[in-house]
């Protein structure tokens, strides 16, 4: 439902008042964010010497190449795990033997339950926490363990909203059941699926930045060592911030992109405990 | 129409990189290469021989704390006492600084480090206590702190017993924070220093308390704004971490320490790191023994 | 399983920390993105756009970096919760406390907004239509047609963004909140030879809450849908 069902077109007095409205929450959001800036100003974080290191080469190099750079390789190689096991979950959920079925289940049911920042802890222990890149795949498996349960529901729910139809008729002309999957249900799904595994890239993106507790290297690293030594915390967080929103809307607007081109209207249903979609865990 | 658009971003990328080259924000110093001294590894045993014939050594120090081991962001390496003194005793193994290899350790995880093996000595700010040394070999101390207090320096506390029931900042895992909780303070435990500076000059705790040398730094770094304040209400025997495995560690360590003190290559070690933050150098601690 | 003997006080302050975290910041994002949903569908075009730029911008940013910029920012406006003192037996409420529910706050209400946006747009336009036929104003029309319906096709999304918020409260930990995480983490060290029983342990209470939370849902949603 577009925002303009839920109110009748203004009429002049109408449009007068919206108006007034809309100086009125201006001039409130203008004054806020002038008290925001006032407040950091006052304690000096506009002055050129705090923001000095994101324009040294050096630093600049060091954002991206040590942080940005290793956050979406983090967050590719996770994303790529994920659709493996995701798959291989998703699949095992939808088997028809019991002895697969519950396994995959409880597996499913448990990664997605439990917080990734105390499974990425656990991994990085678990790996002998002094290996050189030990938090960088302590963040990885982590991430596949997780966003791998997600999109094992992801794939279900788009087997779902293949027509039944489909998998009847192919029954109908003699295909056996894993012909039936390969030929005819899951290309079909995949493309359902599609929008829904980049918006899981984006959550997998986001939650590289838990690796910090783990010593994992990736943008919010990088500013941490940045600020320890400059002392500029805020400007270094909003730099950060700024370099992930970035990234995160080329996905968003990927996403959207497919959306429409390869699924049109029709949304994908996925059951709770952390779905897709939700902002789960950061 | 597109050529003209991938010119104007192709521009605004040159305008960026222009700006990129007119900022030249002062990285953290590097520290200076020490070279391998000639040894022969005939005269070690054990692990230390074992060590001392690959010519490389795995060493876990600190990369967030100014003075005793810090990495910034843009350097290669950390610098630092803690640093410094590592360097010295990778020297007398045979190996030259460059061919260390710096591992990052945060408190909670040092004794997991060395347990685990991979990494042959720690030097992270690392308090000798009984508990510890049940897990890990503990060689030293190559420092003697006291536990202090770091406030405003508007504040009106002047000791921790003024801090009765009331938030201290510590790092999480560090002997520290179990001393502000004895002391009756409570303490809230972050990653590193660093951050708890930063929530002592935002006022959101009273005060940050460690060991004295790492205050001093900050409240050198921070002149007028932090203090540190308070009699030592703790005795802090920083000393060099190894592997309960390799007990043979422990002599070379007390050793390599022992000539550091009597050569003056300690002495500088502390001028060179500590001494710009206004830190006067002490005299060279008592070494403790080796139990076998 | 000696951290079980010794710590189960401290395991189950720990989750109760973590639970009130969970409730305080969970009742106030469901507020907040009450109040961001309504400015993104009213008719006041600034409303619609900031309540716009504000939902896109924190929904793209890790949690890590809402949580450190707040924390950073805050106390430079002057905001730093001294009054914040609130003790439940050995539990402490302070500022630590106040700022954690804060950032999960700011950044759970944009996945409230969402979610209820996608109630709204889920309630059949001929509802709108309707109430406004019978001379419903835009608030009328909201608080006694679209948000009662829409709340309950909201239910499951809702859901989840209350189970993701579960979760994620223990980013907390890094900031130098006492949750479960920070109490596994002493734990393990003090006892790690029974790592893998503390960690299954933490995860369990997770679980439980998880499922807690998601039974209630899943209840909820059976209820409104036969009604």
């Amino acid at each position: 439902m577009s925002a303009s069902v839920l109110f009748d077109s203004p009429g002049p007095r109408t449009r007068t008042r919206h108006r007034l409205y809309s100086v009125a929450a201006a001039v409130l959001l203008l004054l806020g964010a002038a008290w925001v800036a006032r407040g950091l100003n006052d304690h000096g974080q506009f002055a050129y010497a705090k923001w000095e290191p994101f324009v040294t080469p050096s630093y600049v190099q060091a954002l991206l190449v040590d942080g940005l750079l290793k956050t979406l390789e983090m967050a590719v190689l996770a994303i790529a795990g994920a659709v493996i096991l995701g798959a291989a979950l998703g699949l095992g959920k939808l088997s028809e033997h019991r002895w697969i079925r519950w396994p995959s289940a409880a597996v499913v049911e448990f990664f997605r339950a439990t917080p990734v920042l105390l499974l990425m802890i656990f991994i990085w222990y678990r790996l002998g926490i002094n290996e050189d890149s030990s938090g960088f795949l302590a963040v990885v498996f982590a991430l596949t363990l997780y966003n791998g349960s997600v999109l094992a529901e992801v794939l279900r729910a788009g087997i779902n909203a293949v027509p039944k139809g489909q998998s009847e008729a192919a029954y109908a002309i003699g295909m056996r059941k894993s012909q039936v999957m390969s030929v005819v249900v899951v290309p079909q799904a995949v493309k359902i699926m599609f929008p829904a595994i980049i918006a899981q890239c984006i959550v997998a993106l986001k939650d590289t930045a838990l690796g910090t507790a783990v010593l994992a290297p990736g943008l919010m690293y990088v500013g941490k060592a940045i600020y320890n030594e400059q002392h500029n915390q805020v400007p270094t967080v909003l730099v950060v911030a700024f370099l992930y929103v970035t990234v995160n809307l080329l996905l968003l607007w990927l996403a959207t992109w497919a959306q429409k081109k390869y699924v049109g209207e029709k949304k994908l249903v996925v059951p709770m405990v952390g779905a897709a979609d939700t902002g789960s865990a950061v | 129409m597109h050529l003209m658009k991938t010119k104007a971003v192709l521009a605004a990328c040159g305008l960026a990189l222009s700006m990129a080259a007119c900022g030249n924000a002062g990285g953290g110093g590097t520290g200076k290469d020490l070279a391998g001294k000639d040894v022969s590894c005939g005269d070690f045993t054990g692990r230390v021989a074992e060590i001392c014939k690959a010519g490389k050594v795995t060493i876990g120090v600190k990369f967030d704390q100014p003075g005793l081991g810090f990495k910034s962001a843009t350097a290669d390496e950390p610098a630092g006492f803690d640093v410094e003194v590592a360097k010295i005793l990778a020297a007398d193994l045979g190996i030259d600084s460059k061919d260390v290899k710096w591992v990052e350790t945060i408190s909670d995880n040092r004794e997991p480090f060395l347990e685990a093996g991979k990494v042959d000595l720690v030097l992270a700010s690392y308090s000798i206590t009984p508990e510890r040394r049940k897990v890990v070999g503990q060689a030293g101390p190559y420092m003697v702190t006291g536990q202090q207090l770091l406030v405003p320096a508007d504040s009106t506390v002047k000791d921790i017993s003024d801090l009765k029931g009331k938030e201290v900042c510590s790092v999480t895992g560090s002997t520290s924070i179990d001393k502000i909780n004895e002391k009756g303070a409570k303490g809230v435990g972050f990653e590193s220093y660093s951050e708890c500076v930063q929530k002592v000059l935002d006022g959101t705790v009273e005060a940050m308390s460690t060991d004295g040398t790492i205050l001093a730094g900050f409240a050198a770094q921070n002149e007028g704004q932090l203090k540190v304040v308070g009699d030592p209400f703790s005795e802090e025997r920083i000393g060099v971490g190894y592997s309960k495995k390799a007990p043979e560690m422990c002599t070379f360590i007390t050793d390599s320490l022992k000539k550091a003190f009597d050569d003056g290559t300690w002495a500088k070690a502390f001028e060179d790191t500590l001494g710009p933050s206004g830190v006067k150098t002490p005299d060279a601690p008592m070494l403790d023994a080796c139990q076998s | 399983m000696d951290f079980l003997t010794n710590g189960h006080n401290a395991y189950l302050e720990s989750f109760f920390y973590t639970l009130m975290l969970f409730l305080v910041s969970g009742v106030l994002s469901l507020v907040l993105g009450t109040i961001l949903v309504a400015c993104r569908v009213g008719p006041v075009a600034v409303l619609r756009v900031a309540g716009g730029w504000y939902v896109t911008i924190v929904r793209s940013t890790p949690l890590v970096v809402v949580f450190a910029l707040f924390q950073f920012a805050a106390p430079m406006l002057g905001i730093r919760f001294g009054w914040v003192q609130i003790h439940i037996g050995t539990v402490d409420f302070t500022s630590f406390f106040a700022v954690a529910v804060v950032a999960l706050t700011l950044y759970t209400s944009t996945f409230v907004c969402e979610a209820l946006r996608s109630g709204i747009n889920s309630v059949p336009l001929g509802q709108a239509e309707a109430a406004r036929a019978i001379g419903l104003t835009f608030g009328g029309t909201m608080s006694q047609v679209i948000l009662p319906q829409a709340f309950r096709a909201s239910v499951p999304p809702l859901a989840s963004v209350l189970i993701a918020l579960i979760k994620n409260t223990s980013v907390a930990y890094i900031f130098g909140v006492g949750e479960a995480v920070a109490q596994m983490r002493i734990m393990t060290n003090n006892y790690a030879s029974e790592r893998v029983p503390i960690f299954l342990t933490f995860a369990a209470g997770y679980i439980v809450i998880v499922f807690v939370v998601s039974f209630f849902a899943n209840h909820l949603e059976k209820h409104w849908r036969t009604a």
